[in-house]
C-alpha cells in the first residue's frame, strides 16, 4: 500500500525577511511558525515556534548553530537555552520534548512552508 | 491481585516511604493507599521555620498532590486512622473508610510533649508542630510584643528563631536543665552558643522550672518554681516530642514504656503485617528524632516489602544545623572524654567558635565532636569518623583548616574510601557519584542530583558533591583548559587578544578564520561580547546581530509571556520631573507595568516586541537613552544624594555618580557591571556591594572592587584610599580594562579576583602600580570606546532597516503576539504564570 500525504505549500515571507543565520516568526493557518535562514550552510529549516519547556512563543528568537560530530543544526530557546534539532526537532539538551518541523521550500526569493 | 498497602501518616517518612516503593516496585505489584491528618499532602518539616522567612506551603511541599495521582497513589487527607483490626486485617478511617490491608505502615510521626503545667490552655500558648501551628502563631503575634519558649533544644532554639521573624520584641527561651541543648553539645560548647545568641537578642534563662502560666483566660505572665516571674504575651511549648502511638497502642501492639511503637531490625511490630517507620517507631530502645534514619527506616522497609533483604543497624545521630545563624553540629561520640580518648579544644570566645574533637588514646582514630559557631569541617570530620581515616600527626589542623599550607581542602575528598558516605538523607556513597561522573559522564551539580539523588534532601553535602565534581574531573584530565566551546579552541582571553590583534570586526569572520562549525548559543554571544568590548561599535549591525542573546538583539530584556521590558538610563538616580511625566505618558500609552528597580531607574514591564521602536522613540525625543539593562554592560551608577543636600555628606555623591555612569555607559564586558557612589561613609548608595564603589571622604574618594550582591554576595575590598576625582576614573579605567581583557565568560569581578593569585594585592600592584606596563595603553583604548559611545536605541529608532526586525511575525508586523498574556495585578498588570 502506498500512503499519500497531501503537502501544501503556504507563502510565509520574502528570503530577505529572515535575517542571516537566525529566525523570524510567520503566522500560518494560525500557526506560529519559526522559520529560519542558516545561512552559513545555505540551508532553511522551519519549527513551531512555541517552546514546549515554558510554553513560550520564542524558538524564533533563539541563537542557531550546530553540535556534534554530525554538524546537527540547533535552535537554543532565549528562555532558558533549551536546545533542540533543527532537522528531527528532538531537544538535545537532556529533556523529553520533541518539537513539530516542517519542510521549508525557497522559490524566486520567497520562503514556503509546507504543512499537511 | 496487586497486594494493597496501607501507610498511616503522610509526613516526611511516610512520603519517602511512598516515593521508594515506587521505584523498586517495577512489576506494579503494589497498591498503595495513604492515609494522612494533616489537610495537605506531607511537606518539609525540617524547614519549617523558613515558612516565617518568606517561604511558601508550596516550596516546603514534598510532593503535590498530582505526584500521588501520576503514581497512582490513592491519598486521602484530613482523615486519619483510628482503629486498626489485625484479625480482620483492616484500618478505619475518622470519617468512616474501612481499607483492608496486606501490609500496614505506621508512619504518624510525633506530636509535641507538652508538660502538665497549670494554664497550658490558655489562649497564647502554641505548639510548634504544623503548618496550622505556624498560622495561628501568626495570627497571634500581631498583637504581641514579648515572646517565650520553654525548651533550650534544638526544636525550642528553631521556635525561638520563628518568634524572631514575627517580628517580636523580646525573645525568651526557658530552659530546664543548666544549658542548651545538653543532647547534642558538650558544657563549654553550650556556654559558647548561649552568648552567640544572646548577642543576637535572645534572652536565655537556664535551671528554670515553670509553675504556673498566669492570665485571664490569655497569658500575661509566666510564674517560676524559684520564685521569679517573666511577664510575656505568647509561649510556645517545645519541651521535647512525644511519638503518635496511640492507635497503635489501642491495637495491641507492642510499645516501649516512655512511648515508640517497638520495632524489630526488619522495622515490624509485634504483628509481622505491619511496619513502622520514622518518629513513631521504638528501634534499637530509642526514637530517631532525624529525618536521616527516618529515610533509611522508609528504605529499610521498602526494600523488605519488594521482597528484597536490609536491615535497620543503630544509625549515627551526627547533625549539623544553622541555629538563628548560627552553625552548630555534633559528630559520632560527642562527649566522650578523658580517660577513654584525648579532647582537642579550641575556643574563640570573641568570636563565638567552639569546637572539640576526640581522637582515640592511640592519635589514630577520630572519635566525634562538637562545632559551634563554625562547622565548615563537618563534612570532612564526620567522614573521617565514620571511615575510620587514620589521622594526620596534627589532627587539629582537620578542626581548624590547613593555615597557609599548600592543602587544598578539597584533596581531603579525593582521600575517602569509596564506601563513604556522602549524602545522609539519601544514602548516596562517594563511590556512586564518582561512578556517575566517570563512567556517565555527568559532570553538573544538576546532574548529579538528578541521577544520584544526592544533595537533595537537607542540601548539606552540596559543597562536598562540587568538590568531588571537579576533583574528579581533574583526576580525569578533563578540562585542562578552559574553552569556549565545541566550535572555539581558545579561552576567552586567548581569544580576545585574537581578535584584537587580527582586527575582526564580525562573528563569522572570527568563526571561519578561528573556530569550526556553526556556532552555538554559548559562543556566539562570548564573540559579539568580545567584539563590542574591543570596538564598541554598534551590536546589531555587520550581522552581528543573530549572534547576541535574544535580550540584546532586541535591546530589552524578555520577560516570562515573551514581552520586553524598557529601561531608560536615568544616571546616578537623578530625574527630572518633566521626565518623570513622559515615562507616565509612555508606560499609561503602551499598558505597561511600572517597577522602581534595584538600581535607582524605572522598569517598564510587558511591552509587545512591535511596540518597542515606538516606545523608544518618544523615550529618545524625550531625552533618554538607552539604559543597557539587557546587555552584559554596564548597568548603574547608584548613588545617595551627598553633600549638594544631606547634612552629613562630605562630598557631591550624585555628580559623580553621573560623571562615572556616562563615563562607562555602553561598556561591553564579560558579565554586567554595577557601581555605587556614596556620599559620605555611613553608605546609603551601598557601594562595598558593587563591582566598583566609591565612597567620599573628607580628603576625597575610597575606591573599593569586586563586590558583589548576587548568588554569592561578597564585600567589595578596597583598592586605594583618599583619591581624587581623576585618579579615580584612570583607576576604574585600567581595572575595567583588566577585567574585561582576563575574565572568562559570565564571570562577575567578585568571582574573577576570587581565582587570580595574589588577590587584591596582586589587582593593586597592576592597577596603581603598573606592574604589567599596561596602564597607558589601557587609559587610550578606555578613551577610544568613551568616544565611540551612542545610544544604540537612537541609532534603531534612527533606521527603517533595524526598526523593520521588532515584529513578532514577519508576515503580519502589526499582529501581537496572541499567546503573551497578562493577568490583573492591583491597579496595573502582571505576565500570565507560566506552566
Amino acid at each position: 500500500m502506498v500512503l499519500e500525504q497531501t503537502i501544501t505549500w503556504h507563502l510565509a515571507c520574502n528570503t530577505e525577511d529572515i535575517p542571516a543565520d537566525g529566525g523570524a516568526c510567520a503566522l500560518i493557518e494560525g500557526e506560529q511558525v519559526a522559520i529560519y535562514n542558516f545561512a552559513r550552510r545555505g540551508e532553511w529549516y522551519a519549527t513551531q515556534n512555541l517552546c514546549p519547556h515554558r510554553q513560550q512563543m520564542a524558538l524564533s528568537r533563539g541563537m542557531i548553530g550546530s553540535t556534534g560530530a554530525e554538524a546537527e543544526p540547533k535552535v537554543a530557546c532565549p528562555f532558558h537555552k533549551k536546545t533542540f534539532s533543527l532537522k528531527s526537532g528532538e531537544c538535545l539538551s537532556g529533556d523529553d520534548y520533541v518539537i513539530k518541523t516542517y519542510p521549508v521550500k525557497v522559490e524566486n526569493g520567497q520562503v514556503f512552508i509546507g504543512m499537511e | 491481585m496487586k497486594k494493597k498497602i496501607v501507610v498511616v501518616g503522610n509526613g516526611m517518612v511516610g512520603y519517602k516511604f511512598c516515593e521508594k516503593l515506587i521505584a523498586k516496585d517495577i512489576a506494579k505489584n503494589f497498591e498503595i493507599i495513604v492515609f494522612g491528618e494533616e489537610i495537605r499532602p506531607a511537606y518539609d518539616r525540617v524547614h519549617l521555620s523558613e515558612y516565617f522567612a518568606g517561604k511558601t506551603v508550596e516550596d516546603l511541599t514534598m510532593a503535590p498532590s498530582s505526584w500521588y495521582a501520576e503514581n497512582n497513589i490513592n491519598l486521602i487527607l484530613s482523615d486519619p486512622i483510628v482503629d486498626i483490626d489485625r484479625d480482620a486485617k483492616t484500618v478505619r478511617s475518622h470519617h468512616g473508610i474501612v481499607e483492608g490491608y496486606d501490609y500496614l505502615v505506621m508512619a504518624t510521626g510525633s506530636g509535641a510533649f507538652v508538660p502538665p503545667i497549670p494554664g497550658v490552655e490558655k489562649d497564647g500558648v502554641f505548639v510548634y508542630r504544623t503548618i496550622e501551628d505556624l498560622d495561628l502563631m501568626q495570627n497571634h503575634a500581631k498583637k504581641a510584643t514579648k515572646g517565650a519558649v520553654i525548651g533550650g533544644g534544638l526544636l525550642g532554639l528553631e521556635a525561638a528563631k520563628a518568634l524572631l521573624d514575627l517580628g517580636l520584641k523580646e525573645v525568651h527561651v526557658i530552659e530546664f536543665a543548666s544549658r542548651l541543648m545538653p543532647r547534642q553539645i558538650d558544657e563549654a560548647g553550650s556556654r559558647v552558643l548561649q552568648t552567640k545568641l544572646e548577642t543576637l537578642g535572645l534572652q536565655i534563662h537556664l535551671n528554670k522550672n515553670t509553675q504556673e502560666i498566669v492570665g485571664d483566660g490569655i497569658i500575661e505572665a509566666m510564674q517560676f518554681a524559684d520564685g521569679s516571674r517573666l511577664d510575656v504575651d505568647m509561649l510556645v511549648i517545645s519541651a521535647g516530642i512525644k511519638p503518635r502511638d496511640e492507635v497503635a497502642r489501642v491495637a495491641g501492639l507492642e510499645v516501649g514504656i516512655r512511648g515508640g511503637i517497638v520495632v524489630d531490625n526488619a522495622l515490624q511490630t509485634s504483628d509481622p503485617n505491619i511496619f513502622a517507620i520514622g518518629e513513631c517507631a521504638l528501634a534499637h530502645h530509642m526514637i530517631y528524632g532525624l529525618v536521616a534514619p527516618g529515610y533509611e527506616m522508609a528504605e529499610v522497609v521498602a526494600t523488605k516489602i519488594v521482597g528484597g533483604e536490609k536491615e535497620f543497624m543503630p544509625f549515627d545521630m551526627s547533625t549539623k544545623l544553622k541555629l538563628i545563624g548560627v552553625d552548630v553540629a555534633s559528630f559520632g561520640d560527642a562527649f566522650i572524654e578523658e580517660p577513654n580518648a584525648q579532647t582537642i579544644v579550641f575556643e574563640n570566645s570573641a568570636k563565638g567558635i567552639y569546637k572539640r574533637i576526640n581522637i582515640s588514646n592511640d592519635g589514630k582514630y577520630l572519635l566525634g565532636g562538637v562545632l559551634v559557631g563554625d562547622a565548615e569541617q563537618y563534612n570532612m570530620l564526620l567522614q573521617n569518623t565514620k571511615n575510620k581515616t587514620i589521622l594526620p600527626p596534627d589532627p587539629e589542623d582537620l578542626m581548624l583548616g590547613a593555615r597557609g599550607g599548600s592543602e587544598g581542602g578539597a584533596s581531603g575528598v579525593m582521600a575517602l574510601p569509596d564506601e563513604a558516605l556522602i549524602c545522609s538523607c539519601e544514602a548516596v556513597t562517594k563511590g556512586a557519584i564518582c561512578h556517575e561522573i566517570v563512567e556517565n559522564k555527568v559532570t553538573t551539580l544538576d546532574g548529579i542530583k538528578k541521577c544520584t539523588k544526592a544533595g537533595t534532601g537537607c542540601g548539606g553535602c552540596v559543597p562536598m558533591v562540587k568538590d568531588l565534581i571537579n576533583e574528579t574531573m581533574k583526576s580525569q584530565g578533563v578540562f585542562v583548559r578552559n574553552i569556549l566551546c565545541e566550535h572555539f579552541d581558545y579561552t576567552r582571553q586567548e581569544l580576545f587578544d585574537l581578535v584584537k590583534i587580527k582586527g575582526y570586526k564580525t562573528y563569522n569572520e572570527v568563526l571561519d578564520n578561528l573556530g569550526k562549525g556553526d556556532g552555538c548559543e554559548v559562543c556566539k554571544p562570548a564573540v559579539a561580547s568580545i567584539i563590542a568590548s574591543l570596538w564598541n561599535e554598534m551590536i546589531l549591525e555587520k550581522g552581528n546581530a543573530t549572534v547576541q542573546d535574544s535580550n540584546d538583539r532586541f535591546l530589552a530584556n524578555i520577560q516570562k509571556n515573551g514581552t520586553y521590558s524598557v529601561v531608560p538610563r536615568i544616571p546616578g538616580g537623578e530625574i527630572t520631573p518633566e521626565k518623570l511625566i513622559v515615562i507616565g505618558q509612555v508606560a499609561l500609552k503602551y499598558n505597561l507595568y511600572t517597577k522602581i528597580t534595584g538600581g535607582q531607574r524605572i522598569d517598564l514591564f510587558g511591552a509587545h516586541v512591535s511596540d518597542l521602536p515606538e516606545i523608544w522613540e518618544e523615550l529618545v525625543n524625550a531625552g533618554f537613552e538607552s539604559g543597557h539593562a539587557y546587555g552584559k554592560s554596564l548597568r548603574t551608577v547608584k548613588s545617595c544624594v551627598g553633600s549638594t543636600w544631606c547634612r552629613f555628606g562630605v562630598q557631591d555623591a550624585v555628580s559623580f555618580a553621573i560623571e562615572v555612569e556616562e563615563r562607562y555607559r555602553g561598556l561591553r564586558s564579560p558579565h554586567k557591571l554595577k557601581s555605587a557612589v556614596s556620599g559620605c561613609t555611613r553608605e546609603c548608595a551601598e557601594a562595598q556591594s558593587k563591582d566598583f564603589g566609591i565612597i567620599a571622604t573628607e580628603k576625597g574618594w575610597n575606591l573599593y572592587v569586586c563586590g558583589n550582591g548576587g548568588v554569592k554576595p561578597r564585600h567589595a575590598e578596597l583598592l586605594a584610599t583618599d583619591i581624587d576625582s581623576e585618579t579615580c576614573l584612570k583607576y576604574i579605567d585600567r581595572f575595567l580594562m583588566f577585567y574585561i581583557k582576563t575574565a572568562e565568560p559570565l564571570t562577575r569581578t567578585a568571582p574573577w579576583l576570587d581565582k587570580m593569585e595574589g588577590g587584591i594585592n596582586y589587582l593593586k600592584s597592576v592597577v596603581i602600580d603598573d606592574v604589567l606596563g599596561m596602564g597607558e595603553t589601557w587609559d587610550a583604548e578606555m578613551n577610544l570606546l568613551v568616544e565611540a559611545y551612542k545610544c544604540e536605541w537612537k541609532e534603531v529608532v534612527d533606521n527603517p532597516e533595524l526598526r523593520k526586525r521588532f515584529t513578532h511575525f514577519v508576515n503580519a508586523p502589526k499582529v501581537k503576539d496572541p499567546n503573551a498574556k497578562f493577568e490583573p495585578m492591583r491597579e496595573m498588570v502582571k505576565a500570565a504564570e507560566w506552566k
